[in-house]
């Protein structure tokens, strides 16, 4: 086990379709965390940045860009790029930095300006790049992907449509009590299944949107937070961010093909059970000692696919377990509580940040009327393209 | 001025009519490794990366032709560049299937040959990997490959049942 570090302070910009540039969104989120955490910029003594792709060089530079937005004071700055699991990223930078000893307090930002409809490659005509072969050679979308899974889900599963609508109608519901989600309002199942079907068996309702907005987190180590006067701060006890093992046998987002398991075992846990487990280990808990779970619902049937990876029933139970009210608010484990993706939409690089945001507001006790009662341990997991872990446990 | 055949991406398939050949010779193409017999598809020209592999010789070895739906799905709305589609026209969903290759032991995903239809598709059944156009333009056809149900007119054991030779595998 490692040592933990505080969560001094959280903040974000409501998601949305502001139309405005990702540096505002960003800046904004680190001076709500900033001041949520009593800690005056000039005293931060690093900064790491999570990239956008989408907004060009200063994109690329978050760290600085957010550094200079701020106001140059000299911190120590790193910007870290890792698809969906770039916030997670920028969070064990900020971690690692602390537990080394390199900086007592760090802060940890990411935000994006989403264009509308389907995320698509960097331009030009690169044939090296895989995520520019899959549209040019399948115009498979990201949606095409969670549309394959779901559909493997319900022949392994026996999970229906249903099912699925389901977990929209949860999540849309904890987002209606969140001020911070960009959809605030509830679902049926039949408006679920009214919507149109973007890649069967998915429907618009299933899948999430793409968003505005911006996250940030203020660390330190809990020696800092003693002094500063948090003598009981949430504190983050694990951060995982591993790769997958050779051979990787589930089709993941953006490849074509998936490794041969001819010649070599494929490992006993596929890659997202993997992600889970790293950071179970490094917390030294487990999935009964979770108070809530947010996971990366980027379509209805992920979220129940990681059910199972984080360990809360068995394999193809995800489905029971909804039924059963076990990850509703006041059930056995909440998962979700803030609404997830499904009310939020993917703002990329703020997305895991925002994830520990409500998090560690839960584990405060300040989540207003979506509070999980005696919220003690809380955990997030995400996945990026190319081959990113993310996950992160907290516990107060 | 008739339109050359040229793959979308060189070295994935041999026997897509570029020189002349029939459907029957139609294969995917990926590479072997030499030291511990890994494949890899899109090929691995440089580096083998299994990482318990002291490294070997990669070489080109066709994939199976058949194998069975891992899932599938379809694409309701027209992709976005890369993606080559005539914006005059109406998008026309097309289906997207991920192939279990046996032998293999792996996924490859692939559009359905035009005229599979997403009712005809389930998990488990059997598909081959089939020429395929991508896109045309003025100069080019481009030429990819399709997962096609074996037992539909125009594959092999539809001929074969044809001539009375073979039944469909069940």
């Amino acid at each position: 086990m490692t040592a933990d570090v505080a969560v001094l302070g959280a903040g974000m910009h409501p998601w949305g379709k502001w139309g405005r540039s990702f540096v505002e969104y960003g800046t904004a989120a680190a001076r709500e965390a900033l001041a949520d955490a009593g800690v005056d910029w000039c005293d931060i003594g690093s900064i790491v940045g999570a990239d956008t792709v989408r907004g060009g060089y200063p994109g690329y530079v978050a760290g600085a860009t957010f550094a200079k937005a701020l106001g140059w004071q000299g911190a120590r700055v790193a910007s870290v790029y890792a698809a969906c699991a770039s916030g997670a990223q920028a969070i064990s930078t900020a971690r690692a930095q602390i537990l080394s000893g390199l900086a007592d307090v760090v802060l940890v930002v990411g935000a994006d300006a989403a264009p509308k409809g389907f995320f698509r490659p960097a331009g030009g005509d690169r044939p090296d790049d895989p995520d520019w072969l899959r549209f040019r050679v399948l115009g498979a979308t990201n949606p095409a992907y969670f549309g394959l899974y779901a559909r493997r889900r319900m022949a392994v599963h026996g999970d229906t449509l249903e099912d699925f609508a389901q977990v929209k109608v949860k999540n849309a519901a904890a987002g209606a009590l969140n001020p911070l989600a960009r959809y605030r309002k509830r679902v049926t199942a039949e408006e679920v299944a009214a919507s149109a079907v973007v890649a069967d068996p998915l429907r618009l309702l299933d899948i999430c949107a793409t968003s505005d907005g911006g996250a940030a987190l203020v660390l330190s180590s809990v020696d800092f937070a003693r002094r500063h006067g948090a003598p009981d701060p949430v504190r983050i006890r694990a951060v995982s961010t591993v790769t997958p093992r050779f051979p990787n046998t589930v089709l993941d987002l953006p490849d074509i093909a998936t490794d041969s398991a001819a010649s070599v075992a494929p490992p006993a846990e596929p890659f997202r059970a993997s992600i889970a487990r790293a950071a179970y280990e490094e917390a030294g808990i487990g999935p009964e000692d979770l108070s809530l779970a947010e996971v990366y619902d980027l379509s209805t049937a992920l979220e129940l696919q990681w059910y199972e990876d984080l360990g809360l029933c068995g394999e193809g139970e995800a489905a029971k377990l909804l039924g059963e009210g076990a990850t509703a608010p006041g059930g056995r484990i909440p998962v979700n509580p803030s609404g997830g993706l499904a009310s939020f939409g993917e703002a990329v690089p703020a997305q895991a940040i925002a994830q520990v945001c409500e998090v560690t507001w839960q584990l405060r006790g300040v989540a207003g009327e979506r509070q999980v009662a005696g919220a003690r341990v809380g955990m997030t997991a995400n996945q990026g393209l190319f081959g990113h872990g993310s996950s992160v446990i907290a516990v107060r | 001025m008739s339109r050359k055949r040229t793959p979308v991406v060189a070295g994935w398939f041999t026997g897509d009519g570029t020189d002349g050949e029939g459907e029957a010779d139609f294969r995917l193409l990926g590479t072997r490794c030499s030291a511990c017999a890994s494949v890899f598809f899109p090929r691995e020209d440089v580096f083998c990366r299994n990482p318990g592999c002291p490294g070997g010789e990669l070489t080109e070895v066709p994939l199976s032709r058949r194998g069975r739906i891992w899932s599938y799905t379809d694409s309701r709305y027209r992709p976005p560049a890369p993606y080559v589609s005539d914006p005059e026209l109406e998008w026309q969903p097309c289906t997207l299937i991920a192939v279990e290759l046996e032998a293999e032991r792996m996924v490859v995903l692939g559009q359905g040959a035009p005229g599979v239809a997403l009712a005809d598709l389930a998990v488990g059944m059997e598909v081959e990997a089939v020429p395929g156009v991508l896109n045309e333009d003025t100069e080019t056809t481009w030429t990819t490959w399709h997962w096609r149900l074996t037992g539909t007119p125009g594959s092999a054991e539809a001929e074969a049942d044809a001539k009375g030779a073979a039944g469909v595998v069940a």
